[in-house]
């Protein structure tokens, strides 16, 4: 048995395998020298694995007697993962180099952390979800405090970590208090705990605290705290690998608890669901139109962003979890362009991060100005572009499961969200004349810019058939 | 022939209107005129040898939605070929006639470009209203009806520096969007009740439509009658019938020419056209029709009264005009649409005729259009003095009475009045009397007109007097023409309109439905020539028939008649054939040619009256009209203020709507949605972000307390929801 055991959970084995040896070579080596060979090198790997991952698996496999799962959610997911987190790496290249970031162990440790994500989309299993939710976190700590010598940054990793640490507590208590009640860890053996459809009130409050921690890991409000303070201490690739995949794997664990576990409550999560979409919504929304730093402006963005993905979830049907799917995947290659951008602002070769400093940047440089355009008018949700159908997918759903109130909080929150957005882009075509950027020279944050805001554009066609994938991945979580 | 009548003006129109910085302003004006004449020549050849059967012209298909399916065709018969002729003559000689009156106008700058702009319109006018009488279904007719609101809106406002065309631009298309709502209204009802738009289907369904009942604005109503009034009202307003009729003296604002195109000869007879030609489901609506009659009688009288003390020349023919199209509705709703198209097509000539020739008049005295400051023209501009006679003589009804010898307006004007009185009815009865009234005054304002125009000292500036000179030929050809109109039209078409039974009816195409009438009470018509009035009253009765004259011949083809009868009468699949519909009952017709020679020679008279008391009034004792102004004071100012109706209109509607208007706006729009959105963007959800901002203090525990206060927000809801399940 343990060699099928050892197969399905192969992909995650090589990466790890991958990390240890990569450590080991940086270590005896040149150092940090190796760095960029090591980014590179980690970057192939990832994408490698990502597209292993997309073309091998079929089907539903299980090992580790229950405790790992492999699915069409799980690979749907690990596939988005993996693809951003090279994305990242890749872009992150230029910048980390011209800070004397360039440290071997950033790359390593975000393997380690995808591994950690791998398995949390894969858990099926309370302490199978810990461990990785924990391998993840532990990477990203230090990751956010990676420049050393910055108040800041060494201020972000702290408090993530303080934080962390706490909503792993409450993780840990609701995990002990289900465990008590249904008397396994097994996810399969949870949910005919409450097969009755009564869900005994310790089961629940177990769920809660579940929820609570897995909500601060989605950012969603009130958990949400950590993350403008997080964004904006960290190193900018930092922010922008935290805006992306761990975002995914949090939201598909968070789904994979969910439905595998409680799917038989749907009527009590769901309003614990509605409560953080409509708080992170329209916190999202509301306090990113005080923010001046862009980095904190995407905070916000990404808060009101997982209110919208929440609202998917909270509304407990098979199509709510697909719109969710679709919402992280347009969410995911929004960012990443987006950050492409950010990562590129400098002036003077030191990075800015105020929206003042692109006033009248259309004339500066208008081909990534209107690509930049294209991707706010995109996060906002204007209609042509492909954010409008990621926010148009979850409304339907929340509308499809009689839930049309959330629907139009969620539409009335996007109102408000427009505003921040769009205020970059009256700063860059109406805005002042002012001091200018330098002009971007790396070919690959303008790669990452363009394609994404192309995808904008013309992925309105057919969304490049992530719908289906989508569907046949909450068809086979939503049972 | 008729595609090429119909598009002939769309094209002059848009090559005129958008081309002529390629062709020449002259080369606009040219093609624009010289499309119009091909259509007018070609019209007349329609319509001299049209036959009297109704064809349609398939264009294309149009409209296809549902139930609804609808092509673009031209309907051809006896009224669109009426039509055509009025239309396209008429429009085709003030083209011409503007190339004399719009040379430098004053009103433009030197170098300024409106030429083609104004034959632009004209032309696209003619191709709207064209489109309007050629409609085989309702939208189509519907369609052409808007478009000429549109030109006439345009024309007015020709002059758009002056705020008073402006204004006056907007009251008409205002005012007859009241009527066309109307209008829409009736259209809406019969496509709700028929299932269909087209003119066949909806005159097939008369008889129906007459045993239907709709329910509307809470009340049961007779189906054909209520559609009818709605069609009727959306007449009122293109027509300018008696409270829809304020926006056509301001229309005067128009250049002269729009006047006498749109404002006389054809736009304002739309609403005469349309009763016509719904003359299938009119013979159904007796409610209907009687208060068109009122209305129309009311009307004719109305603007009689207002004209007498008007001073502007073009406002005294716009109350004419008003007046005379109450003529025209009033044989509408008796049931003699015949007599109605007649006095449209008469009307046509010596109305275009007069205004054409006011419009010389106020050319020569350098657009002078006070007729106090006249007088004594006659010698200067003779040919404009001599057509404006003959456009006078036509319209006051000049003819030897009980005879088809006399001007245009003699004879059609005389057919109405005895078709009022053949009515029988109170509402007939009103009306002949109103009509022989306003008859008198019609005389008496015409003439005065006349005597204070041509006759008489020259008052007013004298420079402008010495330098009054006579129009260009471009202007006094279509005189000339109108004129001949003037004189001949009523008698070389009297048998046809107006003539007996048959020949209306061949003339018209429709089938004869005399001979199953024999042997009722039609015959006792007959008698009713000889015993005068006595016997009006026993025609209904009617014994037996006892001698048969002229309907006599109808016999002869009893087989083709009873068929027709068939289809007339009962049948209700079919239409009606033929362009007018009686009803197998009407008799008013016949009637009328059987009135007694008092109520015959009764216009005449009034005429007469009216044309001694003007040359009184203005030739032999000038100081008389303002004794009696004077004397009568409030009479004058009652008749000097068109009996207070734009004060009345505008204490009711244009002051209440203004208000409300301001009260929507300032309070509405800018206190409760502006103050709205201002407040929740600019002041509480800026809170909110300030709120935010301040919770993001920065410190640990103000994080992690705000987490612990979510989790205990989430438990306790949780164990509240949760305990009572």
């Amino acid at each position: 048995m343990i060699s099928s055991d050892i197969s399905t959970v192969l992909p995650e084995i090589v990466l790890a395998v991958f990390a240890m040896g990569a450590l080991m070579f940086a270590v005896y080596t040149g150092k940090d020298k190796t760095a960029p060979m090591i980014l590179w090198l980690t970057a192939m790997v990832l994408a490698g694995i990502g597209i292993w991952v997309a073309i091998s698996g079929n089907g539903s496999r299980v090992a580790f007697g229950g405790a790992f799962v492999d699915d069409a959610f799980s690979r749907y997911a690990k596939v988005i993962i993996l693809l951003s987190a090279s994305a990242i790496l890749l872009m992150s290249q230029d910048y980390m180099t011209k800070r004397g970031l360039m440290l071997f162990e950033f790359p390593i440790l975000v393997a380690l952390a995808v591994v950690g994500m791998m398995m949390m989309v894969s858990a099926g299993d309370l302490m199978a979800l810990y461990m990785g939710l924990e391998l993840q976190s532990l990477s990203l700590y230090v990751v956010a405090a990676l420049r050393r010598d910055s108040v800041k940054s060494t201020e972000a990793g702290l408090k993530y970590f303080v934080l962390g640490a706490l909503s792993s507590g409450l993780l840990l208590y609701g995990a002990s208090l289900t465990y008590g009640f249904a008397g396994t860890t097994l996810f399969s053996g949870i949910i005919t705990t409450v097969e009755a459809g009564h869900v005994p009130l310790g089961m629940l409050f177990g769920l809660v605290f579940i929820a609570a921690g897995l909500a601060f890991k989605v950012s969603a409000a009130p958990f949400h705290m950590w993350t403008p303070d997080v964004y904006e201490g960290s190193p900018t690739p930092v922010t922008a690998f935290f805006a992306t995949a761990p975002k995914i794997a949090a939201m598909g664990l968070f789904a994979r608890v969910l439905y595998d576990a409680f799917g038989n409550a749907v009527a009590d999560w769901s309003q614990i669901l509605a409560f953080l979409s409509v708080a992170s919504m329209f916190l999202g929304a509301v306090a990113a139109i005080g923010q001046r730093n862009i980095k904190r402006l995407m905070a916000y963005s990404s808060i009101a962003h997982m209110g919208f993905a929440l609202m998917g979830l909270a509304s407990g049907t098979v199509f709510g979890v697909q719109a969710m799917l679709v919402y992280m995947a347009i969410y995911v290659t929004m960012n990443i362009g987006t950050f492409a951008f950010i990562l590129s602002m400098e002036k003077d070769g030191q990075p800015v991060t105020d929206i003042d400093s692109l006033n009248m940047y259309s004339k500066h440089d208008p081909l990534r100005a209107v690509a930049m355009m294209v991707l706010l008018f995109s996060l906002a949700g204007v209609p042509p572009l492909v954010g409008f159908f990621g926010k148009y997918y979850v409304l339907l759903a929340a509308v499809q499961a009689g839930m049309s109130w959330l629907a139009i909080a969620g539409v009335v929150a996007s109102v408000i969200g427009a505003f921040y957005y769009l205020r970059i882009v009256y700063f860059m075509y109406f805005g002042e004349e002012g001091d200018m950027l330098d002009k971007a020279k790396s070919p690959i944050l303008w790669g990452f810019l363009m394609a994404s805001a192309a995808i904008m554009v013309v992925g309105v066609v057919n969304l490049f058939g992530i719908e289906g994938f989508a569907a046949a991945a909450a068809e086979t979580l939503v049972r | 022939m008729e595609t090429i009548i119909l598009f002939a003006p769309l094209v002059g129109a848009i090559i005129g209107g958008f081309g002529w910085r390629i062709i020449g302003e002259k080369g606009a004006m040219i093609l624009t005129t010289g499309l119009l004449f091909l259509a007018a020549f070609l019209s007349w050849i329609v319509f001299l040898g049209f036959d009297g059967e109704t064809q349609q012209i398939h264009i294309m298909r149009w409209i296809e939605s549902g139930t609804l399916s609808t092509d673009w065709a031209i309907r051809l018969d006896r009224l669109t070929a009426t039509m055509l002729i009025v239309v396209t003559t008429v429009s085709s000689l003030v083209h011409l006639y503007s190339f004399g009156y719009m040379d430098n106008d004053p009103q433009w700058k030197e170098g300024e470009s409106y030429k083609p702009r104004f034959f632009a319109y004209l032309s696209f006018f003619t191709f709207a209203m064209l489109m309007l009488v050629t409609a085989d279904n309702l939208v189509q007719m519907f369609f052409g009806w808007e478009g000429v609101g549109v030109a006439s809106y345009l024309l007015i406002g020709f002059y758009y520096r002056k705020p008073s065309a402006n204004a006056a631009a907007i009251k008409a298309f205002v005012v007859n969007r009241v009527g066309d709502f109307g209008f829409a209204l009736g259209i809406f009802g019969l496509f709700f009740l028929v299932d269909s738009i087209r003119l066949e289907d909806v005159f097939a369904a008369g008889p129906m439509l007459a045993d239907t009942t709709l329910h509307f604005l809470w009340t049961d109503w007779n189906a054909a009658n209520l559609l009818c009034f709605l069609l009727f009202v959306g007449a009122m307003g293109k027509s300018a019938q008696l409270f829809l009729h304020t926006w056509l003296p301001d229309a005067m604002e128009g250049p002269t020419p729009v006047s006498a195109l749109i404002h006389a000869a054809t736009m304002v007879t739309a609403g005469v056209f349309l009763v016509c030609r719904m003359s299938p489901i009119m013979e159904y609506a007796p409610a209907a029709t009687t208060f068109i009659v009122i209305i129309g009688a009311s009307t004719a009288f109305f603007a009689a009264t207002v004209g007498l003390v008007q001073n502007d020349i073009k406002r005294v023919i716009a109350y004419s005009t008003c007046s005379q199209l109450g003529y025209m509705f009033v044989a509408a709703g008796v049931g003699v649409y015949s007599a109605a198209m007649f006095h449209l097509l008469t009307h046509a000539f010596f109305k275009a005729s007069l205004f054409l020739c006011a419009g010389s008049v106020i050319h020569a005295m350098h657009h002078e259009q006070d007729m106090r400051n006249y007088g004594g023209l006659r010698k200067k501009i003779p040919y404009t003095y001599w057509a404006m006679m003959i456009g006078t003589l036509a319209i006051t009804g000049v003819g030897i009475p009980l005879t088809t010898i006399g001007f245009a307006g003699f004879l059609s004007k005389d057919a109405i009045i005895e078709s009022a009185f053949g009515a029988h009815s109170a509402a007939g009865n009103y009306a002949f009397w109103m009509l022989v009234i306003a008859a008198g005054m019609t005389s008496f304002y015409s003439w005065r007109l006349m005597f204070m125009t041509f006759f008489g000292e020259a008052r007013g500036d004298k420079h402008t007097h010495d330098h009054a000179h006579e129009s260009p030929m471009t202007m006094l050809i279509p005189l000339g023409v109108l004129s001949i109109g003037a004189v001949f039209a009523g008698m070389v078409w009297y048998g046809s309109f107006f003539g007996d039974h048959d020949q209306v009816n061949e003339f018209y195409g429709a089938p004869t439905h005399e001979v199953a009438m024999a042997e009722g009470g039609h015959g006792e018509d007959a008698t009713d020539t000889s015993h005068g009035e006595a016997t009006t009253e026993t025609a209904d009765h009617g014994t037996a028939a006892t001698t048969e004259s002229h309907d006599e011949t109808a016999t002869a083809d009893t087989g083709h008649g009873d068929d027709a009868l068939a289809d007339a009468g009962h049948a209700m699949a079919t239409a009606p054939v033929g362009a007018v519909f009686t009803h197998p009952d009407n008799h008013v017709m016949d009637n009328a040619h059987h009135a007694p020679n008092w109520v015959k020679v009764s216009p005449f008279i009034a005429m007469v009256l009216g044309l001694g008391l003007a040359y009184l009034f203005y030739i032999v004792n000038p100081s008389l009209p303002r004794r009696l102004a004077e004397s009568q004071r409030p009479a004058y100012l009652f008749l000097l203020n068109k009996w207070y109706f734009d004060e009345a209109y505008d204490f009711l509607f244009v002051r209440s709507a203004k208000a409300l208007g301001r009260f929507l706006w300032k309070r509405g729009d800018g206190n409760i949605i502006d103050g709205t959105l201002n407040g929740v963007a600019m002041g509480i959800i800026p809170f909110f972000t300030r709120l935010a901002g301040r919770a993001q203090s920065g410190y640990l525990f103000h994080y992690a307390f705000a987490m612990v206060i979510g989790i205990v927000i989430l438990v306790t809801w949780m164990t509240i929801s949760g305990g009572a399940e």
